[in-house]
């Protein structure tokens, strides 16, 4: 087995807040390889995007209690000292985010930023930065980048933004991308060049991406392996198609049964998860998931269970035995599709 | 359940009854103006741009387009919240593209609108009570002593409690805030329900509340729905007819089966393969049509077929001189094409 290039264990990010300590990440551990494509998915406040922003260094022990090991090639990314973090932030891991709106500053050309996020890392001309950054608008695929790379961000569409980002984020040739919702905000043919740029740039810059999305059909098409969360744990992590024909969750099954499906013949009922997303502050006790499970039994309200593996790569988090997952998934919830 | 779902799918209302809504060659120009005292007018955004459509009563017509196609402009040109540049709106038979005052008033108790954001789109100051029970006053078709009563009911209709009338739409969640928007749309026992991206803003497990709660009310009241989304996924599971919009014209418009398994149009086409297929497997048998660039200004949009210079299949130099118009395909599907699409074009089921 390769070592692996980030090995994130036993993850904790507390915030504390007036209304109590909010648990927003709760104990999360995965690896990622090199070259691979991770899904993270989960509803609001399951605690992804916070996972990713605690190991780019970008939630800090100033705002939150933090506890865990964020191991980047080894080397322990909690530990590190601010200077030497910002040096492997940008250059060695770079992240892109839901709105390229906010995200690049509207007062400076969209050149000068990317040439400045390489003059931070590099040392190189100002002249040489800008023709660095015009060669990345060009990989992304914007057209005439020389002119483009003038202009301020008010003067792209929204999927030219992205595209600008990726190639920002991109520019020092990272090991690892992470994009937070990249196409949320884009329409549907635009989330598809910009889902197909992310995996061709992949290849190009031999990177690893983690993709954090709400949109199951996007880590379907796009992520080797997926890992599922909810309220601050993971709840199930495996390759797409364990998660997607094999799925041992019951929150899984509730998610693939919740989504209108562009390819089933009938007009069958949406089979919706009943309730809410609990609070993080009041995280229900054993099984966060329990209130909201049709198969809750004794054990899930007061022990909390472990992500096991069902195989070396297949995990879960639940008490019901293999049997029962299996019997239920093929008599309830594969029927349905 | 489904078995009516198969019936209304077997007798095609759009050939045997009259129609809810029928709009007429409607176009909506917003203009674009110069000065700040002599304002001159130096062109035009064609947001709507000469849109023929019917919806049959108990019907949910689905309209799917990118942004900027003009969808939620016509759905608010329908409610009579734009006025039409041009073109006539008919509402049970009667013209009310022109009306005002109190007429137009009377007509609105029977068209209703549910908005995207249920953040913005209630007043954060109003208790939900009088949110959901401010059309009874506005209209005084309910005695004011009984207000209190239908509105808790409505609540209740829509899986609120009642006991929470008093409460602020602070206190809600995205899912509650939709179903108090869903509940004040029902006060006035609308006819027609437009519903303007409704879930786009919730997580996906409540999406799917939202959706069978709708799915519910339209089969106790028999509404009609005009069901506005850009997830082509979301509007073919709820819709019975689905249209497809670019840049302010109807390009493509059948019944959701037939859209999904033989589009006529390369736009719907392009629009069908860039949606992700939550199964792995499907998703590999998909054929990819990916469009280049981004939608053209609709200030000055491309002659010919508007679709011309992002389409994958163009032949010059009809495509760019003459403009296609509708015309029929398989039973109940219109497209506007020269040179239309195969059949199965897009996503080769196979057998299963």
């Amino acid at each position: 087995m390769p070592e692996p290039l980030l090995e994130v264990r036993d993850l904790k990010v507390h915030f504390p807040t007036e209304d109590g300590l909010v648990k927003a990440v709760d104990g999360v551990s995965f690896t990622l390889q090199p070259g691979e494509t991770l899904g993270v998915v989960g509803e609001s406040g399951s605690g992804k995007s916070v996972t990713f922003l605690t190991v780019m260094g970008l939630v800090t022990a100033d705002q939150a209690v933090i506890e865990g090991e964020v191991l980047f090639r080894g080397q322990d990314l909690l530990k590190l000292p601010k200077d030497e973090m910002r040096n492997i932030r940008g250059s060695k891991i770079s992240m892109i985010f839901q709105d390229p709106m906010t995200s690049l500053h509207p007062f400076y050309k969209v050149g000068y930023q990317i040439a400045e996020a390489i003059r931070t890392h590099k040392d190189v001309s100002k002249r040489e930065a800008h023709d660095q950054a015009v060669e990345m608008l060009r990989k992304v695929g914007i057209p005439k980048p020389e002119e483009r790379a003038n202009q301020y961000p008010h003067e792209f569409s929204g999927g030219m933004r992205q595209r600008a980002m990726i190639g920002m984020a991109l520019s020092l040739n990272p090991d690892m991308l992470v994009a937070d919702e990249p196409t949320t905000a884009l329409d549907v043919t635009v989330q598809a060049q910009i889902l197909d740029l992310i995996d061709r740039l992949k290849d190009e810059f031999n990177a690893s991406v983690v993709v954090i999305t709400h949109d199951l059909g996007v880590v379907a098409e796009h992520c080797d392996d997926i890992q599922v969360m909810y309220a601050g744990k993971v709840v199930e992590f495996g390759d797409r198609r364990d998660i997607y024909y094999g799925p041992h969750h019951p929150y899984t099954w509730g998610l693939l049964g919740s989504i209108s499906r562009l390819d089933s013949t009938s007009k069958e009922r949406l089979q919706p998860i009943k309730g809410l997303p609990p609070s993080l502050i009041f995280v229900p006790p054993g099984c966060a998931f329990h209130p909201r499970c049709p198969y809750t039994f004794d054990r899930c309200r007061t022990e909390v269970p472990q992500l096991l593996p069902v195989d070396g790569h297949h995990a879960s988090a639940c008490h019901l035995s293999l049997a029962d997952k299996e019997r239920i998934l093929h008599e309830q919830v594969m029927v349905r599709r | 359940m489904s078995v009516e779902a198969n019936e209304r799918a077997a007798a095609p209302l759009w050939e045997t009854r009259e129609p809810l809504v029928r709009l007429r060659g409607v176009k909506k120009y917003f203009p674009i103006t110069r000065g700040i005292i002599f304002q001159k007018r130096v062109g035009n955004v064609h947001a709507v741009d000469g849109v023929d459509l019917e919806v049959y009563p108990g019907e949910t017509v689905g309209l799917v387009g990118e942004t900027g196609c003009g969808k939620s402009t016509l759905a608010r040109v329908i409610m009579r919240l734009y006025d039409a540049t041009d073109g006539t709106i008919e509402f049970e038979g009667q013209d009310i593209t022109h009306l005002s005052g109190r007429a137009l008033r009377e007509r609105r108790r029977d068209m209703q609108m549910i908005f995207q954001d249920p953040f913005a789109s209630l007043n954060p100051r109003k208790t939900v009570g009088s949110i959901i029970g401010a059309p009874y006053r506005l209209h005084g078709t309910v005695p004011k002593n009984r207000i209190k009563p239908e509105v808790q009911q409505l609540m209740e209709l829509v899986g609120l409690s009642p006991e929470h009338y008093n409460r602020y739409p602070h206190e809600f969640s995205g899912g509650q805030r939709q179903r108090i928007g869903v509940a004040r749309s029902l006060a006035l026992h609308p006819k027609l329900i437009v519903c303007d991206e409704p879930v786009s803003a919730l997580d996906v497990s409540v999406q799917a509340q939202i959706l069978n709660l709708l799915e519910d009310l339209q089969d106790e009241f028999n509404l009609t729905y005009l069901f506005i989304a850009h997830d082509l996924s979301v509007v073919k599971h709820v819709s019975d007819r689905v249209a497809v919009m670019y840049l302010g014209k109807i390009v493509e418009m059948a019944p959701g089966e037939t859209l999904y398994r033989d589009p006529k149009h390369p736009y719907t086409g392009a629009l069908l393969s860039a949606v992700p297929i939550a199964d792995p497997d499907l998703a590999e048998h998909k054929k990819r049509i990916i469009l280049e660039g981004d939608v053209p200004s609709p200030i000055d949009p491309p002659s010919g077929c508007r679709f011309h210079p992002r389409c994958p299949n163009a032949q010059l130099p009809r495509c760019k001189e003459e403009e296609p118009v509708l015309r029929p395909f398989h039973p109940g599907q219109i497209a506007a094409c020269h040179y239309p699409l195969e059949d199965r074009a897009v996503i080769d089921t196979g057998s299963g």
